[in-house]
């Protein structure tokens, strides 16, 4: 007879999906019904609804994780190049991927753009897109491009399944993903009002779920984790609350969430898997469903370093805003070892915090990073400065039971 | 107290580096821009400053900037021994160990007072032209100066090859970006009206300097080849991808360098290295990735000591791939510039990369490939490993590997690059008797743009 809790069952589910690198979840849900099909991708963005409107599976490739032990794919990769390409080379090389159709590489770097190459040969018989989304935001420029590049893609699908994508379909996927980023948010405007009792090591494997649950069901796991664990008695610490960033590609490994955590630290805002979170607006699902997605990418997307900041004056102010919104004190920068995009980012980020009175650290790890020590003191060292010393701690903390304002909100200065 | 007693200067001469006439033309040209840019602002002019790869020289020159290259500016520091300060300064500033030495470079010169590699003052840009061809680095390196010096930029997005050629969509992108962002920026800033005839005029003097760049660099099919198309061909690119596209005395460069290296065929010569002219020719190699500039010369010298030519490389294509047919078209100006942004070696896929290697493989009947790869730069360095099991595979020539970095003097191990280097070339030895690669075939036609 199990005495796990509702909230310890779903967690449970969600770490078994986690640990799971061969997929089981896709190889059944495509078993289910046959001619089913299923595209992987990379992390940071892509338009899954374009996807799940063909009726595929969109699945979250996010490396091999601590638990993977890399041989082929090493072989494959310089020592100074990031671990995520080669692990998931690994995936491919062991086999663990076969159970996809597709796979697509959105442009977040240099190495990820050359990985796509590297799939087209390597995996010739798979369908392989690389994802290139516009860094020019004018409506009849880069809207422009958008459309064509989410056309193509619609198109591919559509020969994959034997006939074309319908705009019905598109907004119909448009209203799903509507809704499931209406869950997330839920989740993450809980979270900051109540981190204690949504861990980030549990809204992390909730949002690992998403990569590779059908988004409905995805959807329905997260309201189900939200009314569960709020009935949940759960111990609240005097923990200093921050916003992890700079781990938008390469995740770390969970145990690092769990010491940054443990060392006295509520993570209220972050940038995991921001595939889940790009888009800040619901999409209006009754139109041209290519233009409102283009749309919605082009004016109201997250920034991330694989973005472009059209002006100097909007460097940080998605950052500055999360700070703000979430009700946080400082800001832990946690990025992969070698990542240009991040590393480079960081100095930029840095400068727009000291500018705004708003503390920060840094460290780099790896998603095999086995030695948390340091993380753990050096993130515990963080968390005691801001609770003794930091100006904003008392201003940011926000008192309990206070409405943690909506993630879209506007930065109040 | 102990005085300090200074160190003896060194009583070793510095060694004279032999150059021919193009060489010595090539060198002067890059000093007169390096003039130019410091005394651009008595002459009331404005600076651009761009990269190399899909560079919009005959652009820029529209509108009277003076024409500043970050890249340029960090390999001639790294071969004037000066980056590693300013890499090491950039670090202290709080940037990464892990990214790019060519940025770190950079913006260590500004924090050094902005002083360029000819000791020149640098001044700093009016506006910063992000066309941003095969690399996201240099989409981060201009908002960190942006960020710091507060410089206008306006960005040209130039979408990937993905697909091993120029979808009409990504070409129209391109051309949209230059109608409606690029241009109108550009006299914005610079305060001149745009004319298209300008524009043509200087594209036809591309064109011209192209034909003769690409008959120099195919003369490597020589044998002996009057070139080297690796250390030599650095020389020779300088120009026509920097700040001379477009202009006469670009053309007037190319035509004396391929009467020069005419000549050298009819005498039967090889390349020119630092040392002279080289021995004999015992190996032709093809090179993949950008070379080390801070001890470039010991590099080279590792391969003409051994009878080394490099016969053609595709750091040689980076600011431009002239030898598939492309030319800057002035009929169709804005197409052909777009055309040109997409078609640089860094934004083509890698199953093209591969293809044009075995191509070289073939048409220039190389020995083998050396790749060497270098830490700063992923858009190049992602992926070798495979370009390199590839091309063994499908040329059944011999493949070798070697890492450096562009402009950091602590990654470059003299003794391991010298001892690869030995053992590979004792390998194609061996395997020179089987032959060159039969059934050499594309696995996506390169693009002919």
């Amino acid at each position: 007879m199990t005495t796990a809790t509702p909230v310890q069952r779903i967690v449970e589910r969600c770490e078994r999906l986690f640990e799971d690198l061969d997929f089981t979840a896709v190889k059944e849900w495509k078993a289910a019904v046959p001619g089913r099909k299923a595209i992987g991708y990379m992390p940071v963005y892509v338009p899954r609804e374009i996807v799940h409107a063909a009726g595929f599976l969109p699945v979250g490739i996010l490396g091999g994780g601590d638990n993977l032990e890399v041989i082929q794919g090493d072989a494959y990769y310089q020592s100074y190049i990031c671990r995520i390409p080669r692990s998931t080379l690994e995936l491919g090389l062991t086999g663990r991927l076969d159970c996809l159709d597709g796979m697509m590489f959105p442009s977040i770097c240099d190495v990820i753009r050359n990985l796509s190459g590297m799939w087209q040969i390597m995996f010739p018989d798979k369908y392989v897109k690389y994802f290139d989304v516009p860094q020019n935001y004018v409506d009849n420029v880069g809207g422009n491009f958008y459309v064509h590049e989410m056309q193509a893609l619609r198109e591919d699908l559509g020969k994959m399944r034997g006939k074309p994508i319908t705009d019905e379909e598109l907004n119909a996927s448009i209203r799903v993903y509507n809704d499931n980023r209406a869950a997330v948010s839920e989740l993450y405007a809980y979270r900051a009002q109540k981190p204690w009792q949504a861990p980030t090591s549990e809204v992390y494997l909730l949002l690992r779920a998403g990569m590779v649950l059908p988004p409905e069901e995805h959807t329905k796991l997260i309201r189900e984790y939200l009314a569960a664990t709020d009935k949940e008695p759960r111990a609240r610490r005097d923990n200093a609350r921050v916003v992890m960033t700079g781990s938008f590609c390469e995740q770390p490994p969970l145990a690092l969430i769990k010491s940054v955590e443990m060392s006295g630290c509520y993570v209220v805002d972050d940038d995991f898997m921001l595939v889940t979170r790009w888009l800040l607006k619901e999409v209006p699902a009754d139109g041209n469903p290519l233009e409102e997605l283009s749309k919605a990418f082009l004016h109201h997307s997250a920034a991330t370093a694989a973005k472009y900041d059209a002006t100097r004056a909007e460097k940080g102010v998605f950052l500055v805003k999360q700070v703000h919104t979430r009700g946080a004190e400082g800001v832990v920068f946690a990025a992969p070892s070698f990542c240009d995009p991040a590393l480079l980012e960081r100095p930029m980020l840095q400068d727009v915090l000291a500018k705004h009175k708003i503390p920060y650290t840094a460290f780099k790890y790896a998603e095999n990073t086995g030695q948390m020590a340091p993380i753990r003191e050096q993130a515990g060292t963080f968390a005691d400065s801001i609770k003794l010393w930091s100006d904003v701690a008392s201003a940011a903390r926000p008192p309990e039971g206070a409405p943690t304002v909506a993630r879209s909100a506007e930065v109040s200065q | 107290m102990n005085a300090v007693v200074p160190m003896p200067e060194s009583r070793k001469a510095k060694p004279v580096a032999i150059k021919d006439d193009a060489m010595n033309l090539q060198k002067e040209l890059i000093n007169r821009n390096y003039r130019e840019l410091a005394e651009a602002r008595q002459a009331g002019r404005k600076v651009s400053a761009t990269f190399v790869p899909g560079n919009l020289n005959e652009l820029l020159m529209c509108f009277d900037f003076a024409r500043s290259l970050p890249e340029t500016n960090a390999l001639q520091n790294g071969m004037r021994k000066k980056s590693g300060k300013f890499i090491m300064d950039a670090e202290r500033d709080g940037h990464s160990e892990d990214v790019c030495t060519y940025v770190k470079a950079d913006l260590g010169m500004m924090m050094g007072g902005e002083i360029g590699p000819t000791g020149d003052p640098m001044p700093r840009p009016d506006v910063l032209l992000l066309s941003y061809t095969g690399c996201f680095t240099f989409m981060k390196w201009f908002e960190l100066i942006r960020h710091k010096y507060d410089i206008p930029t306006l960005m040209l997005h130039v979408p990937y090859q993905s697909q091993g050629k120029i979808d009409p969509n990504m070409r129209q992108y391109v051309v949209k970006q230059l109608k409606e962002t690029i241009i109108p920026g550009l006299e914005k800033i610079s305060g001149v009206k745009f004319d298209i005839d300008r524009l043509r005029q200087y594209m036809k003097e591309s064109a011209k300097a192209e034909e003769d760049l690409v008959s120099v660099l195919q003369s490597a099919k020589k044998r002996p080849s009057p070139i080297d198309g690796y250390f030599g061909a650095v020389y020779y690119i300088g120009p026509i991808f920097t700040a001379f596209r477009g202009t006469p005395e670009a053309t007037h460069y190319y035509s004396t360098l391929r009467a020069e290296i005419e000549q050298r065929i009819r005498e039967g010569k090889g390349p020119v290295t630092p040392e002279g002219d080289m021995g004999e020719e015992k190996y032709r190699l093809i090179v993949e990735g950008p070379p080390n500039w801070t001890s470039f010369r010991d590099f080279w010298k590792m391969f003409y000591d051994e009878g080394a030519v490099v016969v053609s490389s595709t750091y040689s294509k980076v600011g431009g791939l002239y030898d598939f047919g492309f030319r800057h078209d002035p009929d169709n100006p804005l197409e052909s510039l777009a055309d040109y942004c997409l078609g640089c070696y860094t934004n083509l896929n890698l199953p093209s990369r591969i293809d044009m290697i075995c191509k070289y493989i073939e048409e220039y009947e190389a020995d083998g490939l050396l790749i060497n790869s270098v830490k700063s730069c992923n858009s190049f360095s992602a992926g070798q490993l495979l370009i390199l099991r590839e091309v063994e595979k499908r040329t059944g020539k011999p493949a070798a590997f070697i890492e450096t970095d562009l402009v950091d003097p602590r990654y470059f191990s003299a003794a391991n690059v010298k001892n690869r280097l030995e053992s590979y070339f004792q390998m194609v030895k061996q395997k020179r008797t089987t032959g060159i690669g039969a059934n050499v075939k594309p696995v996506f036609p390169i693009a002919q743009v």
